[in-house]
């Protein structure tokens, strides 16, 4: 998945997570992190970060997260709501759950 | 056990703290919306949600249902595509004009479920009904498919249509809330009443649902959890009810023990459709009971 | 007069007889008249200066403050600002707690006027400071019962007291509240400040409104005073109480509330005469909302409530639910109103309410009391005190005093604050102790601590499902996963005292993390 844009995804209440992907001049996710709980979960959020963004064939962004204690389904869900913007495309993928 | 569907909890879709602790609530069902709560720039966002936190966080054996928003634009298939293999129990519906609508959609939800390969007809529906044309076509959408668990009133829209607005007695809602009473029960499904937005109005919301118990239906959408309470209280049978109706079958058992065809109680002849609304008393007295499972 | 003293039986044993009266040693009397006495009144100083030599400070010297005006406090800068313009050093500051606008202790501390602080809490800037290592001497933290304990024993000796009041006469009869008139600010009970005015070497009071003598009632009684020192404001009525506290409309708290007052109810504790106290905190407030319906159903009213008394718990009273009302600290309008204007309202002073060296303390009354919690550990143990990151934003308060005086104590907490779970295996700072903690009501189920397996039968027997402590735990890791421990240095910025004063546990400092 190419990433064109700049993509947004998420708010700024308890629970949640902004993603801001960007394209990035180089290969490579460049990934930096604001956590109200990064003591406790910040490898866990950057994990699922860079998982999600492997999944959708993201090899090449200018990631930022700024956390307010998301669930990691919620951190995945706007990283792929930020590519798909950022990638300016809709061909959603839906392949969890049931196969 | 009958499913009791005293109270369904609305869950904006695009909140992930809401969509976290939407089972805490004791609500029977649970509805995650991505139509009317989702502006337009955030369906893809409250899809991803809603799709993200089916297919991972546990709700327990609480009845799941998704609000699409409606099949005339992409976003309609959109969320179904994406939900259906998420898998809800109910794809409900909005704004269900005719019987057409249902079938457009289960056609749809048909097609997914053959693609994923989940047995087709896994996916329940509800239809909400929104407008005049809705509601004089309730028999014909409630018996539209074997999918529908139920029928739902959408008031807001409805009132709008109707060139009118709510009241707190709710008289511009007697026809709608009978037609789809009644229909929901000639085609053997649920009846789900509207919201009472007025959160704060707990008496006006108590006498709300009184009406609507009264009216028939099995219950009434909710937007705040301290809804949920009240409307059980409500809804759910009293021990006067359970005694009775305990006090009517073991008239029965005895008249049957003896032989006789003819069980009286009080004095009063116990006839066939007394003896039914016991039995339907202690079922739902029953699943009432029931304790808070492990999530 | 004919008597020979020494020739009585006696009397030599008696050491309270100081020779033969003697006319020229009695001081000259004075003939002014009231108002005049007032006006001349010797304890009235013109600063806080003038009462700080008045009373003798000096460089080592242990002060203290009291709370009560809560975040709206303006006296402990107020004294600590000229403290150090009159450049002594060393002291140790002893109050009944600290918060967030007591920032500027920061500098007081850095430049060396501040050696070392006791205190039932800390909040904002200063405790973030202290958590990074402000401090080279530790802070000690007691409960309210502990503090009253040190004090009491002398070994938390207080050269002076600075306390602030919004009402004193000229003679230091001091109080939260006054019935003269309706101006000035107003804070209610004095509680936390009354026995530093009986026990300190020194006494001032610092007050924004004077009012003629007698100001009674009084909750200091000027026996106790030293010097008086009237100053512009003593605090800022906004941040020292707000009108009413309102019920919590957060579903979530309503829903632990909700589950906290039918663990009362069929816990065995809630029968016609019982006495309870509610922490602060939404959930806690919220469940004597429920407790009263239950109440009105059941025909049922309290003996009394105590401790921190707010709006909801004078309503009760006033509708002839609670019949009387023991307050150590009122924490809104309505609660200081009430104690002026109820006479089953009682001011109590800190010992009275939790001590537990004296000879009978209020807390011992208990039926139940409902606490709230930062974390929660699977021994039940409570912190109150420490973040999930470790970092100092809380405060003591009463928690393990009540928790170990009351018959039942109940915990109410959400099970999960964001993403982050308050049942742990192992809380960061042990407050109270899991063997007085009875049991943890959450948003997502109810545990009893096994020391109480007949509380366990009889809310199962109410249809209440009981789990496990360690079940809570896992259903909050399933949902948010399992939190990484936090990094700490090895050195030690924070002493928790049990209410015995015994150490329960010690705070160090966070490491950095960039």
């Amino acid at each position: 998945m190419q990433i064109v844009t700049t993509g947004v995804a998420g708010t700024m209440e308890s629970s949640d997570i902004i993603i801001r992907i960007e394209p990035n001049d180089q290969e490579g996710i460049e990934l930096s992190i604001d956590s109200s709980v990064m003591q406790q979960f910040g490898k866990q959020i950057e994990k699922v970060i860079r998982k999600t963004l492997f999944d959708l064939g993201v090899t090449s962004a200018v990631v930022s997260a700024v956390d307010k204690g998301a669930l990691d389904c919620t951190i995945a869900a706007r990283v792929s709501t930020a590519a798909y913007r950022a990638s300016e495309r809709t061909d959603y993928v839906w392949n969890g759950g049931v196969n | 056990m009958p499913r009791l569907r005293r109270s369904m909890l609305f869950v904006p879709g695009n909140n992930p703290g809401m969509i976290r602790d939407a089972h805490i609530y004791g609500s029977d069902s649970i509805m995650f919306d991505l139509e009317d709560s989702v502006s337009i720039n955030e369906k893809d966002a409250a899809r991803y949600l809603v799709y993200k936190a089916l297919t991972s966080l546990k709700y327990g054996k609480k009845e799941l249902v998704v609000r699409i928003n409606a099949l005339d634009t992409r976003l309609g298939i959109d969320d179904l595509e994406a939900m259906v293999r998420a898998q809800p129990h109910v794809i409900r519906l909005p704004k269900t004009e005719t019987a057409k609508d249902v079938i457009d959609c289960e056609r749809e939800i048909a097609r997914i479920e053959a693609e994923i390969g989940l047995p087709v007809g896994t996916t329940k529906m509800m239809a909400a009904i929104e407008s005049a044309q809705g509601v004089l076509n309730a028999y014909e959408i409630a018996k539209s498919s074997s999918r529908l668990i139920g029928i739902a009133l959408g008031a807001e829209d409805y009132v709008t249509d109707l060139k009118t607005t709510r009241s707190p007695e709710g008289v511009e809602l007697l026809f709608a809330r009978s037609m789809i009473v009644n229909a929901a029960r000639a085609a053997g499904i649920a009846a789900l009443d509207t919201v009472y937005s007025d959160v704060n109005n707990e008496a006006g919301f108590r006498a709300e649902a009184e009406l609507i118990k009264k009216l028939g239906f099995d219950g009434k959408s909710v937007i705040n959890p301290r809804q949920i309470q009240p409307l059980h209280d409500i809804f759910n049978p009293t021990e006067k009810d359970i005694a009775k109706a305990k006090a009517i079958m073991a008239a029965i058992a005895e008249a049957e023990a003896r032989g006789s065809g003819v069980a009286s109680l009080n004095g009063k002849m116990i006839d066939k459709p007394i003896v039914e609304r016991a039995k339907y008393m202690l079922e739902r007295a029953a699943a009432t009971s029931i304790p808070i499972e492990e999530v | 007069m004919e008597f020979e003293l020494n020739k009585i039986p006696h009397l030599s044993e008696i050491t309270a007889i100081h020779g033969a009266f003697n006319e020229l040693a009695i001081p000259a009397k004075a003939h002014e008249s009231l108002a005049e006495r007032q006006r001349n009144s010797k304890k009235l100083l013109s600063s806080i200066e003038e009462a700080i030599k008045y009373v003798g400070l000096k460089d080592g010297m242990t002060i203290s403050f009291h709370h009560h005006f809560r975040n709206g406090d303006y006296v402990i800068n107020m004294v600590m600002d000229v403290i150090a313009k009159m450049g002594f050093k060393g002291l140790t500051l002893a109050a009944s707690s600290l918060t967030d606008i007591h920032e500027p202790l920061i500098e007081h501390i850095k430049n060396g006027v501040i050696k070392h602080i006791e205190t039932s809490g800390l909040r904002g800037k200063l405790a973030e400071a202290v958590s990074h290592g402000l401090m080279d001497f530790p802070i000690i933290f007691r409960s309210h019962g502990g503090r009253a304990a040190a004090i009491e024993t002398g070994e938390l000796h207080i050269d002076i007291a600075f306390l602030g009041a919004p009402s004193c006469d000229p003679y230091g009869n001091a109080n939260g509240y006054n019935r003269d008139d309706e101006n000035g600010s107003c804070c209610g009970s004095l509680g936390y400040a009354k026995l530093d005015a009986v026990k300190a070497d020194k006494c001032v009071i610092i007050t924004d409104h004077l009012v003629s003598f007698p100001n009674a009632p009084f909750g200091i009684p000027e026996s106790h005073v030293d010097c008086v020192v009237k100053v512009e404001s003593v605090g800022d009525p906004k941040g020292i109480m707000s009108g009413a506290t309102r019920y919590t409309k957060n579903p979530k708290e309503l829903l632990i509330a909700k589950t906290a007052a039918d663990v009362i109810e069929a816990s065995g504790y809630f029968n016609d005469g019982f006495s309870m106290q509610m922490g602060s905190g939404g959930a806690s407030l919220a469940t004597a909302r429920f407790l009263r319906e239950k109440m009105i159903n059941k025909n049922i009213k309290a003996r009394f409530a105590l401790g921190g008394i707010t709006g909801q718990i004078v309503e009760m009273h006033e509708e002839g639910l609670v019949q009387k009302i023991l307050d150590v600290q009122s924490f809104d309008l309505v609660a200081a109103n009430s104690l002026k204007n109820n006479r089953f309202h009682q001011q109590i002073d800190a010992s009275y309410y939790a001590s537990y060296v004296n000879r009978g303390a209020a807390v011992n009354q208990l039926d139940f009391v409902i606490l709230s919690a930062l974390e929660i550990d699977t021994d039940f143990n409570i912190n109150v005190l420490t973040g999930s990151d470790g970092v100092i934003r809380g405060a003591i308060g009463g928690h393990p005093d009540t928790a170990a005086g009351a018959s039942l104590s109940v915990v109410v907490a959400p099970l999960l604050r964001g993403r982050i779970p308050t049942i742990v295996g192992k809380v960061n700072t042990v407050v109270t102790p899991g063997c007085t903690v009875d049991v943890v009501v959450t948003d997502q189920g109810v545990a009893v601590n096994p020391r109480r397996p007949e509380i366990k039968e009889r809310l199962e027997a109410a249809g209440i499902p009981v789990f496990t402590i360690d079940q809570l735990r896992a259903r909050a890791e399933r949902i948010v996963g399992v939190p990484e421990p936090i990094q700490y240095e090895d050195r030690v910025v924070g002493v928790v005292m049990y209410r015995d004063n015994s150490v329960i546990d010690v705070i160090r400092q966070v490491k950095e993390i960039d």
